[in-house]
This record gives structure tokens, C-alpha cells and sequence, in this order.
């Protein structure tokens, strides 16, 4: 005749989980917001440089982009481990760049595509032999305007 | 008659749609920015059009970078940390006096004015590319530099803050005039 009976069918209170939704659509949104969609497959591995006076690309539909880099060790014995030229999801000789520099800019109207401009996305390990060939396909194409990807950072970063 | 109340919907699974949609755009998006430094290539010059006319040495700011991420600039051994003084020391010279807003040393062994002023670059194949972009980044710096304490001078206000056409003349006080060999081939 205990006054203080154990009570029957007791076990943790259920949480609830009625504000779940919200959460994750919070972090949808923001992954929504801060992303952008991957352009292509990445074949080659780049981590680009680091530079202090770097801008922001405005607009984005009238940028192309050229990947330099090591192939990714999956493709090691496909393309040899010397820094290789990517044009979107396949590699490329310097010498295919004018007609990769004509294709895009078939696809914009006549004046965006001279406003186009070719952003050098490429490692920080490569040497300057690519990157020049690079650069002298693009003026063979007459693309001149060019844009060296970088993160903003010290500059002491590259150096070490 | 009493109304009936519409049924709830059941949103438990809502909480399951939105994570679908998460994953989804966690794995198909990235996260890098594009931002870079951005430079215009030189014109490619007919073949028929004769070659510029020589430079006089005194306005050639030649920086030579080997294959070992060693720079020498105008014959002298130089870190990259004092590249971005020296660069603005050569272009805002003004041996000649004719340009009035530069504050330059006057030296008769540099440059005659801004717009004769030329930054030539050296490379090698071997040399690496981070090198090669820290340097330009020197030398977009000095430029900048230049151009904020002429628009400060002029305009009251930085080089970013200014309208497009007082950028333009901006611009042109300090033209900025990289030149860029064909890196040269290690033997």
C-alpha cells in the first residue's frame, strides 16, 4: 500500500520530430544558395594557387573554363602522369583549343562571344611549358582575354 | 449541419523528401568560387607587319624566372617580396618630367613615363606555375596600387569606387603593359 506507486508503462518521453522538416529545408536552402552545379567530371586534379588580387567572375555564362592538371591516379595509365590539358570531359592537346575556342564560342550570341573568356583553371604543381602552350593556343585562336583561377590567400602559400 | 473538419495530412515523411533533395544537391554542386586574376594576352601580330621598334633598355623592367623559382629582375637577384616596390618604383619613375601626377625617383637609368613603361616576363618551361602566378599577382598589385593613389588624387576616392569612365582614365595614367616571351626551353 505504497502511496508512491511506480508508474505503469513508463520509458522515455518521444521526442518530437515535428520541426525536422524545417531544419533540413533550412540546410537545403542554404546548400541551394551557396553552390553551384559541378560543370564537368574532373579527370585531372587541381588545387588552384592562392593570390591577393583576385576577382569574382560576375558573370558566368560568359566564362569557359580549361583544366590543367596531373590525371587523377585512376587514370594514371590511360593518360601517363605528366599535367595534361582537360576541355570539358575529355582530355585534349594543346592543339585542339581553337576549335574547342570556336565551339564555345558558336554557342553564345555574337556579342557575348567577344566578351567570352577563358578561365585557366589549373594545379599549382604544373610547370609553365603547359600553361604557355596553353596561353599560345588561345592567341592562335584570338582569345584574348584570360583569367588565371586562384583562392584568395597569401601568396606565401604557393611558395612552400 | 456541423461542418467536418478536414483531415490532417500525415507530414511525417515530409522531413524524408527534404533530405532526398539535400543529398541530392549536396552531391551534384561544389562549393568553389570562381575568382581569379585576370590578364589580357598579347595580340598575335600578322606575319606580314614588321616587328615593334626597340625599346630603349630603360623602360624594360625584365624579370627572368628559372626553372629552379628563381627570379632575376633587371640583372639583379631579387625575392618576390620586393617585387611589387620595385615594379611600382620602375613605372611611376617619370625620368623624363612629363607626367605630372607621378611622385617617381626620376632615375635616368628608369623609366620615362608610365605609358612607355614596360613589364617584360621571363619564364622557362620548368618553372612552376605558382611562381608565375604569384608574380603576376605582384605586378597586378603594384598597378593597383598606383592607380588607388592616382584616383585618390584625382578623384577623392579608390580605384573600385569609381565610375566606369573615370576608371577608363584611370587606366589610362597607368596603363598596365606586361610582356610575355616564349618561355624558354631547359636544355
Amino acid at each position: 500500500m505504497s502511496k508512491f506507486k511506480r508508474k505503469t508503462g513508463g520509458g522515455t518521453p518521444v521526442i518530437s520530430t515535428a520541426s525536422l522538416p524545417d531544419i533540413v529545408f533550412m540546410l537545403l536552402f542554404f546548400f541551394m544558395v551557396a553552390t553551384v552545379m559541378r560543370e564537368v567530371t574532373y579527370k585531372v586534379k587541381i588545387v588552384v594557387p592562392s593570390a591577393t588580387d583576385v576577382r569574382k567572375i560576375t558573370h558566368r555564362s560568359l566564362v569557359s573554363y580549361i583544366y590543367v592538371g596531373k590525371p587523377l591516379p585512376r587514370y594514371k595509365n590511360l593518360y601517363g602522369k605528366e599535367a595534361v590539358i582537360q576541355l570539358n570531359d575529355v582530355i585534349a592537346k594543346p592543339s585542339d583549343i581553337p576549335s574547342f575556342v570556336a565551339s564555345e564560342r558558336s554557342k553564345k550570341n555574337e556579342d557575348d562571344a567577344a566578351l567570352l573568356t577563358f578561365s585557366i583553371k589549373s594545379d599549382r604543381d604544373v610547370t609553365m611549358g603547359v600553361i604557355s602552350d596553353v596561353k599560345d593556343a588561345l592567341r592562335e585562336a584570338q582569345a584574348y582575354r584570360v583569367m588565371y583561377s586562384a583562392r584568395k590567400g597569401p601568396i606565401g602559400d604557393n611558395l612552400k | 449541419m456541423a461542418r467536418r473538419s478536414a483531415p490532417e495530412i500525415n507530414a511525417g515523411s515530409m522531413a524524408d523528401i527534404a533530405f532526398l533533395l539535400l543529398i541530392f544537391f549536396l552531391v551534384t554542386t561544389t562549393m568553389d568560387v570562381n575568382k581569379g586574376i585576370e590578364r589580357r594576352l598579347p595580340q598575335k601580330l600578322p606575319p606580314n607587319v614588321a616587328p615593334p621598334p626597340k625599346m630603349q633598355k630603360r623602360n624594360l623592367f625584365i624579370i627572368d624566372i628559372n626553372a629552379e623559382d628563381e627570379m632575376l629582375v633587371r640583372g639583379k637577384e631579387m625575392k618576390i617580396g620586393d617585387l611589387k616596390e620595385a615594379a611600382k618604383a620602375f613605372v611611376d619613375n617619370n625620368r623624363t618630367g612629363e607626367c605630372s601626377y607621378c611622385h617617381g625617383a626620376r632615375d635616368p637609368a628608369s623609366s620615362d613615363k608610365p605609358e612607355k613603361a614596360v613589364i617584360a616576363l621571363k619564364t622557362n618551361r620548368k618553372t612552376s606555375y605558382k611562381f608565375y602566378l604569384s608574380v603576376q599577382n605582384e605586378l597586378g598589385l603594384a598597378y593597383k596600387e598606383l592607380r588607388d593613389t592616382y584616383a585618390e588624387s584625382v578623384y577623392g576616392k579608390g580605384y573600385a569606387d569609381l565610375s566606369r569612365s573615370a576608371k577608363k582614365s584611370v587606366r589610362e595614367a597607368y596603363p598596365m603593359i606586361i610582356s610575355e616571351a616564349k618561355p624558354i626551353e631547359n636544355q
